[in-house]
């Protein structure tokens, strides 16, 4: 007995200051990538170098940015060697629309609340499925995390559950392998009406890394209707957190006081 | 042994092509089965198209003892005979080849497909051999059996597989699982896209083998191109090694104590698992290391103010990891718990190649770091940890030593850095050129083995995560067990699925 209140005391109370105090990154962290349209020369070198699908090109010819198709990788910033495109330390970026995560500079159209109804029935309890289809395991790992003593996502009311008759949504991760397919459509069938979806992950927006292989379709299929889009490979838990309680429109509006804060685990 | 061992060929050493002997079906028969029995292992076997509808076969083998790697291979065309009943560690390498390259080992035990999908070495319409849709699962037939399916989707957050158990009320007689779920392409990708998209495919084969994965595709590019890596960039790559087994290791320990409901130590450990995550985001700007290795060494360096920081950080956390894994593995009802659960016998372990700690739980020190040293590791060596027992346990003092030296290592390494560039340039790639890049991931033996075209392109990408070796380890482990642990026992092999899917 003694020896489980020593490491109680020692181990302390760990659980981030959310979503209160300013999350503590490190210098390295690649968050929101922001582009500037001032530094761009049009030399087209960032379209060879770029190892992902961040880069859009709208219909009048301009560069800009499709954030779901960013892997976070240094070479996406380094691929312009005007440094038009950077990666900020900001981890909000979840929106309730592919098209909120298309952007000429950066900007993301954030996340906005359910209407009245649905937030009544999910805004104290929300109940997750999550489906893996087609991932490296790395969403899941950071959906896994959510659930630790430092994100402690269950202290919001937000919980996984093991069936999806128990949930009030999916939560799908992977670029939708071939060999998935069914089990997914199987799995949001048997969730009950009204449902939400959550694409978390560049694989489940835009197909991440292995956008264009024979073995899946680039993520989740357009006739899931889809409710918030996370960025990330794989996105941070504050950036998953964030999403999901804009999304239940509990992200206090403005933002708290600044308090002291520990570094998120 | 016909010579196959006398090629040179060693972890990350390229050898030319033309060097690797191409046997009649009957020697090269002979060659693997006689150096299977003679003490060496199979790491890699598999196919690659020859012209005129004909196929190479490839076999990789290691000599752990004496770290040496041996090759040989035979042409086939759409069938030959299996060489599983002689030497059951090939028996998943050829149902592969069945599925990737539609050719038929005839006489196989058990001839099934492996991730369930069209060939990728031969015309995707001869994957009659295999069929996609219909997997023949073996039944137990009688009365008071029954039939219990789980999966693709489960009841926590884990990837997708299913598992079919044949059980006696409550004890599991017979498990099956059909895999493929996670089935991406990755291979197939990989002989495909440029060097610059590569990487990034090569670090989401498995998502928490970042550093493994990418550490042994940059390995292959950098034997293939001839780049030599400084001891700067080696030591950073050994320590981001490290610190991901460090990670998964503590990750584990807690889960399988919240498996047992033991919920101090899981939540402790979970807790410092992310601990061990925000240490290579420190490094590498990401949780879990992406973006740190790169071909020619490493993108970050670590400077004196990081290194410092790291140290005091990994010091505290190794002192608030001791009386955690005191409190639960000396715990009497823990151990009571863990004990006798999924054992798996020697035998089964040496018979079917099984790597990593679920070796080394049994008894088997087999490591790469020690066997087929490599970059850092060359010069600072990990003792390789080992229990006997094979059972749930086991792994787990198994992982409890692992953390203790990796921890260790890392403070030290941090401390005695190689001055020096993190990086340096590699060219193109020499053609017609064959290298096998191994690590030590923290599931055990990642292997890459990568076959350049005459024109210095990609022409064959292999890839074996240790979970294609260990996924039928859990098959015989769980008979005689309860299926109510069958949880635990999976925790405590914690194999990946997309690692074995790819």
């Amino acid at each position: 007995m003694l020896k489980f209140i020593r490491t109680r005391l020692q181990q302390g109370t760990r659980t981030a200051d959310f979503p209160g105090g300013k999350p503590a990154f490190p210098e390295r962290f690649r968050g929101r990538p922001v582009f500037d349209p001032s530094r761009c020369a049009d030399c087209g070198q960032c379209h060879a170098a770029m190892p992902s699908g961040l880069l859009q090109i709208d219909p009048d010819g301009r560069t800009g940015l499709d954030v779901g198709g960013s892997l976070f990788s240094p070479e996406e910033a380094t691929a312009c060697p005007q440094g038009a495109i950077q990666f900020t330390a900001d981890h909000v970026m979840a929106s309730r629309s592919r098209a909120g995560l298309r952007t000429e500079s950066g900007e993301i159209e954030l996340a906005g609340a359910l209407d009245q109804r649905m937030r009544r029935l999910f805004g104290r309890s929300l109940r997750l499925r999550s489906v893996a289809a087609g991932s490296c395991n790395g969403c899941e790992a950071e959906l896994v995390a959510l659930g630790n003593v430092v994100f402690d996502m269950a202290r919001f009311g937000i919980q996984f559950v093991a069936s999806p008759r128990h949930a009030d949504g999916l939560v799908i991760t992977g670029a939708v392998s071939t060999n998935m397919r069914d089990a997914l459509y199987t799995t949001y069938e048997a969730t009950p009406e009204p449902k939400l979806v959550i694409a978390v992950g560049a694989c489940a927006i835009s197909g991440g890394p292995f956008r264009g292989s024979v073995e899946v379709s680039d993520g989740v299929p357009s006739d899931i209707p889809v409710d918030l889009w996370v960025p990330g490979c794989p996105p941070h838990p504050l950036t998953m957190l964030d999403g999901l309680l804009r999304l239940l429109g509990r992200m206090p509006r403005p933002p708290q006081r600044r308090q002291p804060h520990r570094p998120a685990s | 042994m016909s010579g196959f061992d006398e090629l040179g060929l060693r972890n990350r050493r390229a050898i030319p092509w033309a060097s690797v002997p191409v046997e009649s079906l009957s020697s090269f028969r002979a060659s693997v089965v006689g150096a299977v029995r003679a003490g060496w292992r199979v790491v890699a076997f598999f196919g690659l198209p020859e012209q005129a509808g004909a196929s190479r076969l490839l076999a990789i083998l290691a000599q752990d003892e004496r770290g040496e790697l041996g090759a040989t291979s035979t042409v086939v065309e759409e069938s030959y005979p299996s060489l599983s009943p002689d030497c059951p560690e090939v028996h998943y390498f050829e149902r592969e080849i069945a599925e990737q390259c539609a050719i038929k080992p005839l006489g196989h035990p058990d001839l099934k497909p492996v991730r369930r999908h069209p060939p990728d070495h031969a015309a995707r319409s001869r994957s009659a051999v295999l069929d996609r849709e219909a997997y023949p699962f073996s039944r137990l037939e009688s009365d008071e059996v029954h039939e219990v399916a789980v999966g693709p989707v489960h009841a926590g957050i884990i990837e997708p597989g299913h598992f079919r158990f044949q059980a006696h009320g409550e004890e599991i007689l017979r498990l099956e699982i059909m895999l493929g779920y996670q089935h991406r392409g990755v291979e197939r990708l990989l002989e495909r896209v440029d060097a610059g998209r590569a990487v990034l495919i090569a670090e989401s084969i498995a998502g928490d083998s970042v550093i493994g994965h990418g550490g042994a595709h940059c390995s292959a590019i950098e034997a293939l191109s001839r780049a030599h890596k400084t001891p700067r960039a080696q030591a950073i790559r050994g320590i981001a090694l490290e610190l991901e087994r460090l990670a998964n290791h503590i990750g584990d320990l807690g889960a399988i104590a919240g498996d047992i409901a033991y919920q101090p130590a899981a939540a402790y450990f979970g807790r410092m698992r992310g601990e061990c995550l925000n240490l290579l985001m420190s490094l590498s700007g990401n949780r879990y290391g992406r973006g740190l290795v790169r071909p020619g060494g490493t993108l970050f360096d670590l400077p004196p103010e990081l290194a410092t920081e790291m140290s005091e950080r990994l010091i505290r956390l190794r002192e608030e990891l001791e009386p955690v894994a005191a409190l639960m593995l000396d715990n009497a009802s823990v151990q009571a718990r863990l004990e006798g659960v999924g054992v798996l016998s020697r035998q089964h372990c040496a018979a079917l190649g099984v790597v990593g700690p679920a070796a080394r739980a049994c008894e088997v020190p087999r490591d790469v770091r020690h066997d087929h040293p490599y970059g850092l590791f060359r010069f600072a060596h990990i003792p390789v940890a080992t229990a006997w027992a094979g059972d749930a346990l086991a792994r787990s003092l198994v992982r409890w030593l692992e953390i203790q030296r990796s921890i260790d290592f890392v403070i030290e390494q941090i401390g005695a850095l190689p001055r020096g560039p993190i990086r340096v340039e590699s060219g193109g790639l020499h053609p017609s050129e064959l290298v096998v890049a191994m690590v030590e991931g923290w599931r055990g033996e990642i292997t890459h083995a990568v076959l350049t075209n005459d024109a210095g392109g990609i022409r064959r990408y292999k890839v074996v995560d240790p979970s294609f070796h260990n996924w039928s380890a859990l098959e015989v482990a769980l008979p005689g067990n309860q299926i109510s642990d069958f949880p635990l026992c999976n925790k405590s092999f914690n194999l990946s699925y997309a690692g074995h899917d790819l």
